[in-house]
């Protein structure tokens, strides 16, 4: 079953096991479950202290990410929400590109033109975020019947989260996606949270997996907490779905552990005991344990792990906070593909308030 | 060249951009076997089958944001939404994600989207078959919005906004969809976006308009020359870009401007052209800026004659212009 190539690490070496992922594999997905995690209690902090300006946690789901992650390929297209780092540096995003775009720094692909997560990679085809809820499900869809119509035997995934559940283009794309049998995988991340509001009063639905049935074909539900779990999932519906049969949705079920976003406060709506239970199955610790008690990671090792995690985040923020802030003027650049008259006057007008000191960049 | 309907010429650039180019496709409400509510699209289920001429479920959203994932993919989409008046529901596509794409992405994902949309009214259609809405998209930087008054800048302005690199609305007055007729060149033909087209010369007061409200700017052209007044005609048709250089060498001329379109009133494109003739054409100004609009009320069934800008009320107020100083 060497079936799956990964983009980011180290290539795979050994064969995979029976339940779809070799030893060697599930230390890199660890690897990744580990940066993603340092990453992120990294962030919340440079948040606080004022050093990047917002941050949408995502712990509690780094397993669902990089289970799914693992088990595509890097000509396959990845429509992203807003909280899916671990799937990009699953796919080799280097650590410093996402960095850089928490930065809004001169090196920011996507040049300071949105708040931090918002992230685009076009090298490792995944798409670039935005923040209305929903929409890159449609896009996805579109997506994969151009891939069709083009012969090339890709999927694309979208995730999302419970909430995006209930929007216009969760329906819309699922539809489509029945209606022309697309080579789809709809990856849903349930974290039981929309902002304030639960799961269960997102939709009456009992699954939201079950949704798809609608749509004309099959839904899952996974524990989202296990990455072979999510891995053997998402494999097989790549495969089916690249073999002609239709696409799939997927709902892996995780716990949100942070807040939505470093703008909100969870306390004012869920209970500490609620998330000291989803804690209790923490996906990172649990892959830690298996790999400490099936295959050998010894303390020493699993250490080394974390502590190159944070030796590599803190070199990467280091030179984020050293590379110059996007210019200025470059706010104008890339409305078109050409500036039109219009624009061309704008900038102008801009360089002359700042040539007269009216504007301070 | 070929004798034609708008309509008809619509449909002649549709094909010649699908033979030209395996990328184009099409999709929208009955627009495969059906050709179209108003036969837009006759004909190209036939010749370039299912897989590029796609009867799609009634989602308009569904539409463009399939549209945008093609697009990103390299494809060459159109999209058809049936009338102007349901396109609401793929708002979120048009403004939140089509239209910001390149420029979110850092110019990664440039997305090439064309929409096309009968909008406008005289038809009795009512107050969801008649609107004239252009605003809302106007107003959304990365956007492009064009309208063909003539069956020739129908084809020419279609092919230039299927070969374009941003996304394009392209908005067809159905009105006159079958009532004008006109010399379409065979060959390629594109227009170029940005550039407005002289439909009549004049020294007196200069009429502007685009679309369904041309051929009633013309005619009231044509009357005021008997009463002696020369009114220059402009057909704006490329609303973004605008050329605002024609507009403001035609007030230079002329000392007086009407600005005619039958969206309503506040707010609307009429406002911005009156804008850039303040800020640009000042000085030139004998008399104020006048605009024939539609009111600023839902669009009305019954009486949509009366809510219409017609020849009588445009050449009232280029008298009026005239008049004043």
């Amino acid at each position: 079953m060497a079936e799956s190539a990964v983009p980011s690490v180290a290539p795979a070496s050994g064969s995979d096991s029976a339940d779809g992922l070799s030893p060697q594999r599930l230390l890199e997905a660890y690897r990744t479950m580990v940066l993603a995690r340092v990453t992120d209690e990294r962030c919340l902090h440079l948040q606080r202290q004022g050093r990047i300006g917002f941050y949408a946690p995502l712990q509690g789901q780094e397993a669902a990410q990089v289970g799914a992650a693992m088990a595509l390929r890097p000509e396959d297209w990845v429509f992203p929400a807003y909280r899916e780092m671990a799937v990009a540096l699953l796919r080799g995003v280097p650590l410093q590109a996402i960095i850089d775009q928490l930065f809004s720094d001169s090196s920011d692909l996507t040049k300071g033109r949105q708040m931090p997560n918002h992230f685009g990679f076009r090298a490792q085809n995944f798409v670039v975020a935005s923040s209305p809820i929903g929409t890159q499900i449609t896009q996805a869809v579109g997506a994969a019947m151009a891939a069709r119509l083009r012969g090339d035997p890709i999927v694309t995934v979208p995730f999302f989260g419970d909430g995006a559940t209930s929007s216009n283009d969760f329906h819309a794309g699922l539809n489509f996606a029945g209606v022309f049998k697309v080579p789809t995988v709809f990856f849903c991340q349930n974290n039981e949270w929309a902002i304030s509001l639960p799961r269960e009063k997102q939709t009456r639905s009992p699954t939201l997996a079950e949704k798809a049935k609608a749509y004309g074909f099959s839904g899952v539900v996974i524990d989202g907490n296990d990455v072979k779990a999510v891995y053997r999932t998402v494999l097989d519906a790549r495969r089916r779905a690249v073999a002609g049969g239709g696409p799939t949705l997927i709902e892996a079920q995780v716990y949100r552990f942070g807040p939505h976003s470093t703008s909100d406060d969870p306390h004012r709506y869920r209970s500490n005991a609620e998330l000291e239970a989803a804690k209790r199955k923490d996906p990172v610790l649990r892959l830690q344990r298996e790999l400490k008690e099936a295959h050998g990671l010894d303390e020493a090792g699993d250490s080394k792990i974390w502590d190159d995690a944070r030796a590599q985040l803190s070199a990467a923020i280091e030179v984020a906070e050293k590379t110059p802030k996007v210019a200025p003027d470059s706010f104008l650049d890339d409305v078109f593909a050409t500036p039109t008259p219009r624009l061309a006057e704008e900038r102008a007008a801009f360089e002359a308030l700042v040539r007269e000191g009216v504007i301070k960049p | 060249m070929t004798e034609l309907t708008l309509v008809q010429a619509v449909n002649r650039g549709l094909f010649e951009a699908m033979r030209s180019d395996p990328d184009v496709l099409v999709l929208g409400e009955d627009v495969g076997v059906n050709g179209g509510v108003f036969r837009a699209t006759e004909g190209l289920y036939k010749e370039f089958g299912a897989d590029r001429v796609i009867d799609t479920p009634l989602s308009e959203t569904g539409i463009v944001g399939t549209a945008i994932g093609m697009a990103l993919y390299g494809l060459k989409p159109v999209a058809e939404i049936q009338f102007l008046d349901f396109i609401y529901p793929a708002f979120d596509q048009i403004v939140s994600e089509l239209s910001k794409f390149r420029y979110r992405s850092g110019g990664q994902y440039p997305c090439h989207v064309v929409i096309r949309s009968p909008y406008g009214g005289g038809i009795r259609g009512g107050l969801y078959h008649s609107q004239s809405t252009e605003a809302y998209f106007c107003h959304t930087a990365g956007l492009k919005v064009v309208v063909p008054s003539t069956p020739a800048d129908a084809k020419g302005l279609l092919l230039t906004a299927i070969h374009d690199e941003d996304p394009v609305l392209f908005l067809e007055p159905k009105r006159i969809y079958r009532s004008v007729t006109g010399e379409v060149p065979d060959g390629d033909g594109r227009v170029p976006f940005g550039t407005a087209r002289l439909v009549r010369e004049g020294t007196d007061v200069s009429l502007f308009a685009y679309g369904a409200m041309v051929p009633p700017t013309s005619e009231a052209a044509e009357k005021l020359a008997g009463e002696g007044i020369s009114a220059e005609v402009i057909d704006l048709r490329s609303l973004v870009p605008l050329d605002e250089a024609s507009v403001v060498a035609s007030v230079q001329k002329t000392g007086r401007a009407v600005v005619v379109h039958e969206a309503a009133r506040f707010c609307g494109f009429g406002g911005e052209v009156a804008a850039v003739l303040a800020e640009k054409a000042f000085y030139s100004l004998k008399a104020p800026i006048a605009r024939v609009t539609g009111y600023d009320t839902p669009f009305p069934y019954a009486l949509e004659n009366l809510y219409l800008p017609n020849a009588d009320t445009i050449m009232h107020a280029a008298r009026s212009t005239v008049k004043a100083g």
